[in-house]
């Protein structure tokens, strides 16, 4: 045993398929709606004793100038239904999706997750996010959009109610005695929640799952963000950012949960990030550049440039220097896309800065705010990273995000996770069954604190409202 | 891998075959209806739900009554249904506890109470399986049509095209307090003495069914076949003039569109409903591919089939070019030795305390009976049957292992799938997306 202890590092990734995060030009690049392709990404992850795959979501497709956006790789499956097929073909590996707290109810969402739980042995996990925008709205009943402010009031109270469903069923509640007679307990399922968001009462139909309540994540890096995943969730996505700077953000959500009770474990902050792995360090910076070359096309700087600019730009040289004009701040030409929702003025002026600086043509400077591949080099150069990363406290692990459909990680999976193991930095095998297991996280559920941002340490069942 | 056009020709004749019943309505074909099925495949599927149809089945010996809920309860099921050659299994769901009552929640203890979503079910099944069509239950009253659409698209996906979809409206008004977003009808116990008096109160929320099975179609064909290009010369992935907005707009609620996903394998995932009134007769004509019926006798087979034929009659549908499969459901208890079916039963009725009532008709007796019933109704111009079994896996077993075997031993059943999809299957053609320019 090797002394001190050192923190285990954990791993998941992302089938991305969309955006210009993928590089779909590569002959090598397969489908992006294929169940072949989740299939072969899954199992290969499995094999590298991955925690868990995450699918994020899409309810509208992006568009740009007022049509359906084509640069990029699009088109992608109901991201539950797909994981609940790998469960079937998996047998360890954590199922995360992302579901969206505005454009459902938490009835469904609770039952969705409960099967999915159930259908893979424990293993499901619920990204649980907002949206406020009334572009994704025209794809839904309900329509419109949240207001921004009631966001995180909407997804606490969201989840707080879904926990109540998979709380309404009681260990031993599924009786199933044929002896007796007796299949079920009497009010097996019952559930009443009033509050602000929802108010809804009557039978929950679905039993939780091995886990009780699915793994809860929470994306965003903003304060409201930090506390919702501090009170509430047990991963946090965030952005990959340099190692100084995550370790501040990494101390900041730590120290937050002791408000709630919690301790620093309780929740493991998981940036995304990409590795590019080849031979020699050399090799692999090179693939980088390329790579980056190929996720922004001519086209594709342009297109980019257009919705900083809110204008046509398409008569710009892609290789040329940037526009001297300025941006239109009202109109909007990239819609679906959250980057560029704020600010566009002075992302403009700080863009035609950098440009200046170091002489970048349109492409290049495209190229340069899209961010870098994150962990770049040899196979031991990118474990060292990984490693010196989560030892420095600037991550519990990585949401690893592979540039190739489904290919992406076969590199990493074979020759960067076995010096990690080496290393004893991570797992040589599963050592529990669910994703809880895998993440170091306690079994059962805390069904009597939960609560949501500023509303420490809660107790009493009975306290079933949220009034934010 | 899709149908041919000569099976979906044949079956045609079978399906409008309901229009030279008493009411002298017209086929639309003019092929007579005799001609036809002598030769018309006959369509097996299997509706799958808890421990079997009958309320004391998962008391049975054989029972796995603490695994309804367990994903390898489900996978054995399916495997033997495929085993089987079965068409396709559909999957009961709701968003609500199971009830006695049709219209009312009970606080019943004694009967299986639980489930789960039926789609994610599906799709755990789909790579387990290779050939068997799989049809999940989705409520349409109080989902999102666009997250509802898409999940079934996904099925599609997950399946390499043997994706059905089942929608169901809310017919307990309890279920709505579960989303606590609208109200639904309260149906009295003076409604649910028959089929038509259920229906009435239900008609607006028929229509608005109708309305998320056409948006959810619309999805489905909103990618055409053809518009992932990845033309690196022009940097663009997709061919933006063959993605579209669908742009619905109905009278309960809109869609834009496009569809997050691309066309699925079968383009239209197959629409299957269950009918026993004029209202969802008219549902079936307007959105259904398949439609299963409940008729007691030959007689009221006949009868039922004249009323769909002129449910389709009055929506306008063609059916020479969207042809409306027909299936008849029953409730079926076999056992090999004469008798032993109708006794089981006997024992069931009484542990569950009360004679078993359905709205499909029972059936209790041999596989050799079933199968001459099952001929017999074919010819009335069924396209054929889904099974309940009424214990599982028992009547599971007796139909993919004796009832099939014996429809096989009179050519009456495929010997092998011919197909890999649904569709195939069921002899319907990949229909091309409604936006495709034609020629």
């Amino acid at each position: 045993m090797p002394t001190p202890v050192k923190k285990q590092v954990h791993l998941a990734a992302q089938l991305p398929g969309i955006h210009n995060v993928t590089v779909w030009s590569d002959p090598r690049s397969e489908s992006q709606i294929s169940i072949d392709s989740f299939i072969r990404l899954a199992q290969t992850v499995e094999r590298g004793k991955f925690d868990f795959f995450f699918l994020a979501e899409g309810l509208r497709l992006r568009e740009h100038k007022g049509q359906v956006y084509d640069l990029d790789i699009a088109g992608r499956p109901e991201n539950l239904t797909v994981l609940s097929a790998l469960a079937a073909v998996t047998t360890h590996l954590g199922l995360a999706a992302t579901v969206n707290a505005t454009f459902n109810e938490p009835y469904e969402v609770a039952r969705r997750f409960a099967t999915l739980d159930r259908l893979s042995g424990g293993r499901a996990a619920w990204n649980v996010v907002t949206s406020y925008d009334a572009f994704t709205g025209e794809n839904f009943r309900r329509g419109g959009f949240l207001p921004e402010a009631d966001r995180y009031t909407r997804a606490a109270e969201f989840l707080l109610t879904a926990r109540e469903l998979w709380d309404s069923w009681s260990a031993g509640d599924l009786r199933a005695d044929a002896r007796s007679g007796e299949f079920v307990a009497a009010d097996a399922g019952r559930f009443a929640h009033r509050g602000r968001h929802f108010d809804i009462s009557g039978r929950f139909t679905t039993p939780p799952g091995p886990q009780g309540h699915p793994v809860i994540i929470q994306s965003g890096e903003s304060d409201a963000g930090r506390e919702f995943a501090a009170s509430d969730a047990e991963v946090i996505f965030s952005k990959h950012n340099r190692v100084d700077v995550a370790r501040e953000f990494y101390r900041d959500v730590k120290r937050r949960l002791a408000t709630y009770g919690r301790s620093p474990d309780d929740l493991l902050i998981l940036p995304t990030a990409n590795a590019v792995v080849a031979d020699t360090d050399e090799e692999a910076a090179a693939y980088a550049e390329e790579i980056s070359r190929e996720l922004v096309s001519p086209q594709t700087a342009i297109a980019h440039l257009e919705a900083v600019w809110g204008r046509d730009l398409s008569a710009y040289d892609p290789d040329g220097p940037l526009p001297d004009i300025e941006p239109e701040d009202d109109a909007h030409f990239l819609k679906g896309h959250s980057v560029f929702r704020k600010g566009r003025a002075e992302t403009a002026r700080q863009w035609r800065k950098l440009a200046e600086e170091r002489n970048l043509s349109i492409r290049e400077l495209v190229i340069e705010v899209g961010g870098r591949q994150t962990f770049v080099g040899s196979p031991q150069t990118v474990a060292d990273a990984i490693d010196d990363y989560v030892q420095s406290d600037g991550a519990d692990g990585f949401v690893l995000v592979p540039h190739l459909t489904p290919g992406g990680l076969d590199d990493f999976v074979d020759r960067v996770v076995p010096i990690l193991q080496e290393r004893g930095v991570h797992r040589d095998d599963y050592t529990g069954t669910t994703l809880r297991d895998h993440l170091g996280l306690a079994t059962a559920p805390r069904p009597t604190t939960w609560g949501g941002p500023g509303r420490p340490l809660r107790t009493g069942s009975d306290d079933k409202e949220t009034s934010a | 891998m899709t149908g041919t056009t000569g099976a979906t020709h044949g079956t045609t004749g079978g399906t409008s075959g309901a229009a030279h019943g008493p009411t002298g309505a017209i086929d639309p074909t003019g092929t007579p209806a005799t001609a036809s099925d002598a030769t018309a495949p006959l369509h097996l599927a299997v509706a799958l739900d808890g421990a079997g149809w009958h309320p004391a089945a998962w008391r049975e010996e054989g029972a796995r009554p603490g695994e309804l809920l367990d994903a390898a309860y489900w996978a054995d099921l399916v495997i033997e249904a495929e085993r089987g050659l079965l068409d396709f299994v559909t999957f009961e769901d709701a968003l609500g506890l199971q009830s006695a009552a049709f219209h009312l929640p009970d606080d019943r203890t004694d009967q299986v109470r639980g489930s789960m979503d039926a789609v994610l079910l599906a799709a755990h099944l789909a790579p387990l399986t290779q050939h068997i069509g799989l049809v999940p239950t989705t409520n349409v009253t109080h989902t999102e049509p666009f997250h509802v659409a898409i999940g079934i698209a996904t099925l599609d996906h997950a399946s390499r095209g043997r994706a059905g979809w089942r929608p169901q409206i809310a017919s307990r008004a309890a279920d709505a307090a579960h989303f606590g977003r609208r109200t639904t009808p309260q149906l009295t116990e003076g409604d649910v003495t028959d089929p038509e008096s259920i229906s009435q109160p239900l008609r607006a929320l028929f229509a608005e069914g109708a309305e998320v099975v056409q948006a959810a179609r619309l999805l489905w064909d909103s990618w055409e076949d053809g518009a992932e290009i990845r033309d690196a010369a022009t940097g663009r992935f997709l061919d933006r003039d063959k993605v579209h907005h669908i742009d619905f707009r109905g009278a309960n609620f809109s869609v834009k569109g496009p569809s997050i996903t691309p066309r699925t394998p079968q383009g239209q995932p197959l629409v299957v409903s269950l009918a026993h009134a004029t209202t969802p007769y008219e549902f079936a004509a307007l959105s259904s591919d398949v439609v299963a019926i409940t008729p007691h006798d030959r007689a009221g087979t006949a009868a039922t089939l004249a009323q769909v034929a002129e449910a389709v009659e009055r929506i306008g549908r063609d059916v020479s070019e969207r042809p409306l499969r027909i299936l008849a459901d029953l409730i079926v208890l076999l056992d090999d030795e004469p008798g032993a079916a109708a006794r089981r039963k006997s024992r069931l009725d009484e542990v569950a305390g009360a004679e078993l009532t359905s709205d499909a008709e029972i059936f209790t007796g041999t596989p050799a009976e079933l199968a001459d019933l099952l001929l017999d109704r074919h010819s009335t111009g069924l396209d054929g049957f889904r099974l309940r079994p009424a214990t599982l896996p028992h009547d599971l077993t007796a139909i993919t292992r004796s009832l099939v075997p014996e429809l096989q031993r009179r050519g009456a059943f495929r010997t092998e799938y011919a197909s890999t999809t649904l569709r195939g299957h069921l002899g319907l053609a990949r229909p091309a997306s409604r936006y495709a320019k034609a020629g």
